[in-house]
């Protein structure tokens, strides 16, 4: 390839300034200067990805972000306040809460009473500096490595959380973890959580995504998940962003042997959104499963990219990915199943599936299979459609309203997704299943 | 599991010598000069005494070549090309405009009696029944030697013959329709074949004719260092249906040789084209070394209300396959199809698939692809299934199946599915398997000896696409599987 000087988009200028700033100030967190360096080289050589860029060809991210807001600081006084407000008005999903303001840690905002027995949340700086295995975990696995957003946010990390759950402990209730982005003038959030769960440990997060509605933040996260061996964690996750935001996500997952992972993500807000999966696996006879519900509409944006890695034996892993679009949505699924040349006796499998409720939106999905192994079960599926006609008839027929029928069949729809979420031991698994049906029987009466 | 190893090892053990159309024929050959630059263009063009506007068309799309950089997107690998180390134009010298059989080198004929192909209408007439004639056009290197049944088709309207002859005797129709299924801007071997393409066929049948046999096209490279690029061009005017076979082999050499080549179809209302190809070009020795690179561009328009294309392909040959033959279903209530079977052993390469362009109201599209895998070969399935907003009520329905012989292959799905409207209902299934322990057992069982259950299941797993074919291919890609896979078994 010839080197070709690429001309910066406003955005990736205000970025490379933005990071110059950055280090010019002697930002905190010394200890992630290595971490952000590498992050802004990565992200210098690409620049922000573009339909030409394989992995974001339907998120053509230079042209959607047209500029880079300026980096969120520490939140002050009367922000913690306003954001303290706000998430009261949420309800609780889980045990304790953990709130992060602009992607800072806010300990004064958490809820629900002391952590449980076992849990240590700690600030990432002070870890890194503390003990050398947390580089480790923060650097990545190679193909989240080569990942711009991952990239962006190494580049501009000064902090974010490391939460521990002690081998062996059983966490009765998901921690609540939820990301507050302030009122005002927009900006870019950067924010990182670390969660490991030790060996044979059982614990649950649901991270709740909210922000301002009608400011035009930017919001670039990234969830490090280490599964060790026969542990078990259940991931629940809601992106309620406000409606102009543009909301970045990467969830990286590595499972040990014996292990159980299990991912649920709502989304319904943010005008662009990207959510990011790779989970690999990195022990014998694990099961994943990743499961998500989009609901689109007006122009709304969401991507859902995930890359599942099965490096050894006998692994089992099952995505199924819903979205409803309404208005001139635009929904992408992009999937992959790899399975590595020794991976024999994987079991694979992918849906994804979509159900337009308008004649306006689109869909555009990927589902990818690449195999090295020849004695595996692989299988990914893929629908997209309107809803069946025999079935609205049926309910209608039985006196059913046309609204009513469509939120019946929409809600069936979802369920699937949803209702068998979880089956590890968390009290608080249940509770999220019914808030994230109660969110989609919500969505719907919004539905004009 | 020992099963596994012992498939390995013997797959590794399978000789080039089942290539059984790896001879080569010695005949004295004219060759432009080596190499590419606008004097080879300019001699191509003249060397086929073509019209001023064809010579215009090839420079402009030898010009844009120029400007464009080779595909990197498939998942084959392969050294860079060199296109000036290569021969565009090659061409037996006695064939100086034959007038009759009697008068082409009996080294070809003799060459595509060894193939098995017929070339003598009046061997045909003997031994056939007259329902099972196949009009047939021998391509040899750089140009078709001949045709056979031109007058007996001429009789109903249609007009089969080589492209070279039809820019002779047509050019009106040449012109109306040439690049305008594959513009000369469409891609980087597209575009080089529009600039240097030498020979290929053209069909035209005229409104309401059902083509009264098959027709078909023998391509044979021969040469050394040479690129074949051939262009076909299939017209089916309103209400009228064809069926058209194409079939290739090449002699066994050490180096690799390129095959870029164009088809267009163009299916106006109510118009139906078959079009089968049995694609079995040397596909190099089991060290990957010599073999063709077959980088293909194949594409329908579905132009007319009601129109219908359909593509079968069964793909046993070639070191690297890129090839993915698409429909684009423009006119109302069209449909396109697709049946692949792709079997790839040794060190192939295979990235194919198909494309269905959903534009048109009421527009179906069917796709069947069946990948089997061997040896350390790779098999992807890459595919686009679209539908238009105003694609209102399309429908599409993929299934995708691999299968996985021994634990040094891969084999890979990249479905693309893009929905721009609601009526439109597209599923999608692929899976990927090992002929299953079970099956085999089964099988054995009941007294199969292992190669025969392979056999039989591997049958039984592209039946769907079989089906398809015409019943004198059936046969042949029967055992062409068969060959394919033989050793395959542990």
């Amino acid at each position: 390839m010839n080197a070709i000087t690429p001309i910066r988009t406003p955005a990736e200028q205000a970025l490379i300034g933005a990071f110059g700033a950055l280090r010019d100030t002697g930002p905190a967190g010394a200890a992630l200067e290595g971490l952000r360096i590498d992050g802004f080289s990565r992200f210098e050589a690409s620049g922000l990805p573009h339909r030409r860029v394989e992995e974001w060809k339907y998120t053509d991210l230079r042209a959607m972000m047209r500029e880079a807001k300026p980096l969120a600081g520490a939140p002050d006084a009367s922000a913690l306040l306003a954001a303290k407000v706000a998430v009261g008005r949420l309800p609780r999903v889980g045990g304790s809460r953990i709130v992060m303001v602009d992607g800072f840690h806010a300990p004064d905002l958490a809820d629900g009473g002391s952590l449980p027995e076992g849990v240590t949340v700690s600030g990432l700086a002070e870890a890194m500096a503390r003990r050398p295995d947390v580089a480790a975990l923060l650097a990545g696995q190679p193909a989240t490595r080569g990942n711009t957003a991952f990239a962006l946010n190494n580049a501009f990390l000064t902090d974010g959380l490391l939460i521990e759950v002690a081998p062996g402990t059983e966490v009765g209730h998901a921690l609540d973890l939820v990301s507050i982005t302030s009122d005002g003038a927009p900006r870019l959030v950067t924010a990182r959580v670390v969660v490991v769960v030790g060996a044979g440990a059982s614990a649950g997060i649901v991270e709740t995504h909210v922000g301002p509605a009608g400011v035009d933040y930017q919001k670039n996260v990234v969830m490090q998940v280490v599964v060790r061996d026969g542990a078990t964690f259940e991931h629940g996750r809601r992106q309620i962003e406000g409606d102009q935001a543009l909301h970045l996500s990467t969830l990286e997952a590595t499972v040990g042997a014996e292990a159980h992972f299990d991912s649920l993500t709502l989304t319904t807000g943010a005008a662009v959104s990207r959510s990011q999966l790779f989970v690999r696996f990195a022990g014998e006879h694990s099961d994943v499963t990743l499961r998500g519900v989009t609901m689109l509409k007006g122009r709304q944006h969401a991507d859902t990219a995930l890359v599942t890695d099965h490096a050894v034996p006998n692994c089992q892993s099952r995505e199924t990915f819903k979205h409803i679009l309404d208005g001139e949505a635009h929904g992408v699924f992009q999937g992959k199943i790899i399975v590595q040349p020794i991976a024999q006796k994987t079991d694979g499998r992918m849906m994804s599936q979509t159900i337009m409720l308008a004649e306006g939106p689109s869909m555009d999905n990927k589902p990818e299979l690449e195999i090295f192994a020849d004695d595996v079960a692989c299988a990914h599926g893929c629908t997209c459609g309107e809803l069946d006609a025999d079935l609205m008839f049926y309910l209608k027929a039985r006196g059913i309203p046309h609204k009513e029928a469509e939120a019946l069949l929409v809600e069936a729809f979802a369920r699937e997704a949803i209702e068998d979420f979880g089956g590890g031991p968390l009290a608080v698994v249940e509770e999220l299943r019914e808030a994230m049906l109660a969110s989609v029987t919500e969505w719907m009466r919004a539905r004009t | 599991m020992p099963a596994v190893q012992e498939t390995v090892e013997q797959v590794r053990a399978i000789d080039v010598d089942q290539y059984k159309y790896g001879f080569s024929t010695e005949i004295e050959m004219e060759l432009a000069p080596k190499g590419l630059s606008e004097d080879i263009v300019r001699y191509i063009s003249a060397r086929k005494n073509e019209p001023a506007w064809m010579l215009e068309w090839r420079l402009d799309a030898y010009r844009r070549w120029l400007t464009m950089r080779e595909p990197e997107w498939a998942r084959v690998d392969y050294p860079q090309i060199d296109f000036q180390d290569m021969y565009y134009y090659a061409a037996p010298k006695s064939n100086a405009a034959p007038q009759s059989l009697d008068e082409i080198d009996p080294a070809i004929l003799e060459t595509y009696k060894k193939l098995g192909i017929p070339l003598r209408e009046q061997e045909i007439l003997a031994g056939v029944a007259p329902e099972k004639r196949i009009a047939v056009d021998a391509v040899f290197d750089s140009v078709s030697v001949v045709t056979t049944f031109k007058e007996e088709l001429r009789k109903s309207g249609v007009i089969f013959c080589s492209i070279s002859e039809a820019l002779q005797e047509h050019p009106e129709l040449v012109r109306q329709y040439i690049g305008s299924v594959v513009p000369t801007t469409d891609n980087f071997y597209a575009t080089l074949n529009a600039a240097v393409f030498s020979d290929g066929s053209f069909v035209y049948i005229p409104p309401d004719v059902r083509c009264p046999m098959e027709l078909s096209t023998y391509f044979r490279i021969n040469e050394q260092k040479t690129g074949q690029f051939e262009r076909t061009l299939i017209i089916a005017d309103k209400g009228s249906y064809v069926s058209y076979l194409e079939g290739c082999t090449a002699p066994m050499r050490d180096e690799n040789q390129l095959h870029a080549a164009v088809v267009e179809l163009i299916a106006h209302d109510d118009a139906e084209i078959k079009y089968s190809t049995v694609q079995n070009w040397f596909p190099g020795d089991a060290e990957g070394k010599g073999g063709i690179y077959n980088f293909v561009t194949k594409r329908g328009d579905c132009r007319g209300a009601r129109s219908k294309i359909s593509w079968t392909q069964v793909e046993t040959g070639s070191a690297i396959t890129w090839k993915y033959p698409s429909c684009i279903l423009r006119g109302d209530d069209s449909q396109g199809e697709f049946y692949s079977i792709a079997v790839s052993n040794g060190a192939q390469q295979v990235d194919s698939g198909t494309k269905m362009i959903h534009l048109g109201k009421n527009t179906r599209s069917r796709i069947i692809s069946k990948g089997i895998s061997a040896g350390r070969s790779q098999n992807t399935y890459r595919g686009l299934v679209s539908a238009h907003r105003r694609a209102t009520n399309a429908k599409n329905f993929t299934n995708c199946d691999s299968l996985l012989i021994g634990n040094a292959c891969g084999a890979h799905t990249v479905p693309y599915i893009e929905s721009k409207t609601a009526s439109a209902v597209f599923e999608h299934e692929a899976t990927t398997s090992k002929v299953s322990e079970d099956q085999m057992f089964y099988c054995m069982q009941r007294g199969l000896t292992q190669e025969e259950a392979i056999a039989l299941i591997v049958n039984g797993f592209v039946k769907d696409v079989l089906q398809q074919l015409p019943m004198e291919f059936m046969v042949e890609a029967q055992k062409l599987i068969a060959i394919s896979l033989e050793g395959s078994v542990g």
